[in-house]
């Protein structure tokens, strides 16, 4: 593995690899000393063009977990306030020798070109609508522990798929390793090309293992997509009442940042059956793995 | 020319685990603070079985932990990437214990390195001795062990190949060459 740029990219037996690996690092976050020399001497880049609060923080835990050295390069106060293009700002990391770079950038397939014009491994952490595969594989990593296994599950992703890069790696990985993947939310927000739909969300909670609600992402927002945020939040809401009709065992997720009260309850979000703050402590584990597999042997 | 022999058969493999469980009890006055780390892969076994030894033979539990120190080598660099193993620490920790480090094979002594690396992340040992099955020789850091099962004198173009019931079906140590 040379770059991670799509959740499509891995197979079953890649992406188990990843969550076995980060099984075996998250023992390191519980310990005193959370830190491991393997990454020593390494150099990762924070290539960061979109806010970002814990994607960024996770990623730079993870790689100061295993010793490298971290740069943190964000859009606002850097030369691309003053117009630098990605490819010069690439060629600026390639002269600091950056073994990896992480990269958020609003546009979608920046970390693709990004992985043309430098010589280390590229992360993506998010291209604009495309994809997050960390994200996806934190959220399997998430599942697996909760649920035992992730073969045959039932996962509702439910919300703003359309403009969701968290739902498009998540529908590619869980595909991947074996779960029955349904997109639900309003006809505007799902493109049935991904997979699935279904447009009621009380038809889908009784059949769920797993249900995954998105935020609403109005900063991408640039059409009405519905009514109003009550309609919303009373049709594709994740309330008290429904989490009750919900199997016993199914478990809710959510990747942050949260609009509490439009896709979730305060109720909803802070049940023992919300996975929430899991996913965050997980993530550390996850991208460690990641960086230990793209940077820790010979390339 | 080719050729592989054994060097140590199941029997004396099972009469080496014994005689390494009564040197422990001996050299470290009856094991009282005493905690066994199997190095993984074929340490956390041989660990294990001397941990079962020393309860036949004094009745006394030592705690065993397992300690896997991919994540810790120098040679991370010059080979493709490895898979990591578990390190699960004794029950009780190790700190102001006396750790005794099992592996099979004790040869260049990087895996000690890193195995005294990786203890220390852990805690702090009061000591730390080392029981390997085999020395076959060819030291390149300055490292010994404190109970030896055999030592087996070797040229480096020879391989020491170990294996144990519990991974491999058999308890067996071979002496090989390919040239």
């Amino acid at each position: 593995m040379r770059h991670l740029l799509s959740a499509g990219d891995l197979d079953a037996a890649q992406a188990t690899e990843i969550l076995d690996i980060a099984a075996n690092l998250a023992a390191v976050s519980g310990r005193e000393i959370k830190k491991l020399p393997t990454l020593r001497g390494r150099t990762v880049v924070n290539l960061f063009y979109e806010d970002s609060t814990r994607t960024r923080i996770s990623f730079e835990a993870a790689a100061k977990r295993l010793s490298a050295d971290v740069i943190n390069f964000s859009a606002k106060g850097s030369s691309v306030a003053k117009g630098e293009s990605l490819k010069d700002t690439a060629w600026t990391l390639q002269a600091m020798g950056a073994d990896a770079v992480v990269i958020r950038h609003p546009a979608s397939g920046a970390p693709h070109r990004l992985a043309h014009w430098v010589d280390g491994s590229v992360l993506n952490a998010g291209d604009g609508t495309h994809e997050h595969p960390t994200q996806a594989l934190l959220d399997a990593y998430t599942i697996r522990q909760r649920m035992g296994k992730i073969d045959g599950l039932r996962v509702s992703i439910v919300g703003d798929v359309l403009h969701s890069r968290v739902a498009r790696s998540n529908v590619l990985l869980l595909q991947t390793l074996g779960a029955k993947v349904t997109l639900v939310g309003p006809p505007t927000l799902v493109p049935p090309s991904l997979g699935e739909t279904n447009y009621d969300l009380d038809d889908v909670l009784p059949e769920s293992d797993v249900v995954m609600m998105l935020r609403v992402q109005r900063e991408r927002m640039n059409d009405s997509y519905f009514p109003s945020a009550r309609e919303y939040s009373r049709r594709y809401g994740l309330d008290g009442a429904r989490l009750r009709r919900m199997p016993e065992h199914a478990i809710v997720m959510h990747p942050g940042p949260m609009n509490r009260g439009m896709e979730i309850t305060p109720e909803v979000a802070d049940s023992p059956r919300s996975t929430i703050v899991e996913q965050v402590t997980n993530g550390v584990s996850v991208r460690m793995a990641c960086l230990y597999l793209l940077l820790g042997g010979k390339l | 020319m080719p050729y592989a022999q054994i060097v140590l058969s199941e029997s004396d493999v099972h009469r080496i685990v014994d005689r390494i469980a009564h040197q422990i009890l001996e050299k470290t006055q009856g094991a009282q603070d005493v905690v066994l780390m199997g190095i993984a892969t074929r340490g956390v076994p041989l660990a294990r079985r001397l941990a079962e030894r020393i309860l036949a033979f004094e009745g006394l539990a030592l705690p065993v932990g397992t300690l896997d120190i991919t994540l810790y080598r120098d040679d991370l660099r010059q080979k493709a990437v490895r898979a990591i193993g578990r390190t699960e620490e004794p029950a009780g920790g190790v700190d102001s214990r006396r750790v005794v480090l099992v592996d099979d094979v004790l040869f260049s002594g990087r895996t000690i390195r890193a195995a005294l690396d990786a203890l220390s992340d852990l805690g702090r040992p009061s000591a730390v001795q080392l029981a390997v099955l085999v020395d076959r020789g060819h030291r390149q850091l300055p490292i010994r062990a404190d109970y030896v099962g055999k030592n087996i004198p070797t040229a480096l173009t020879e391989q020491v190949k170990v294996r144990l019931a519990e991974i491999d079906g058999v308890d067996e140590i071979r002496l090989e060459s390919s040239v």
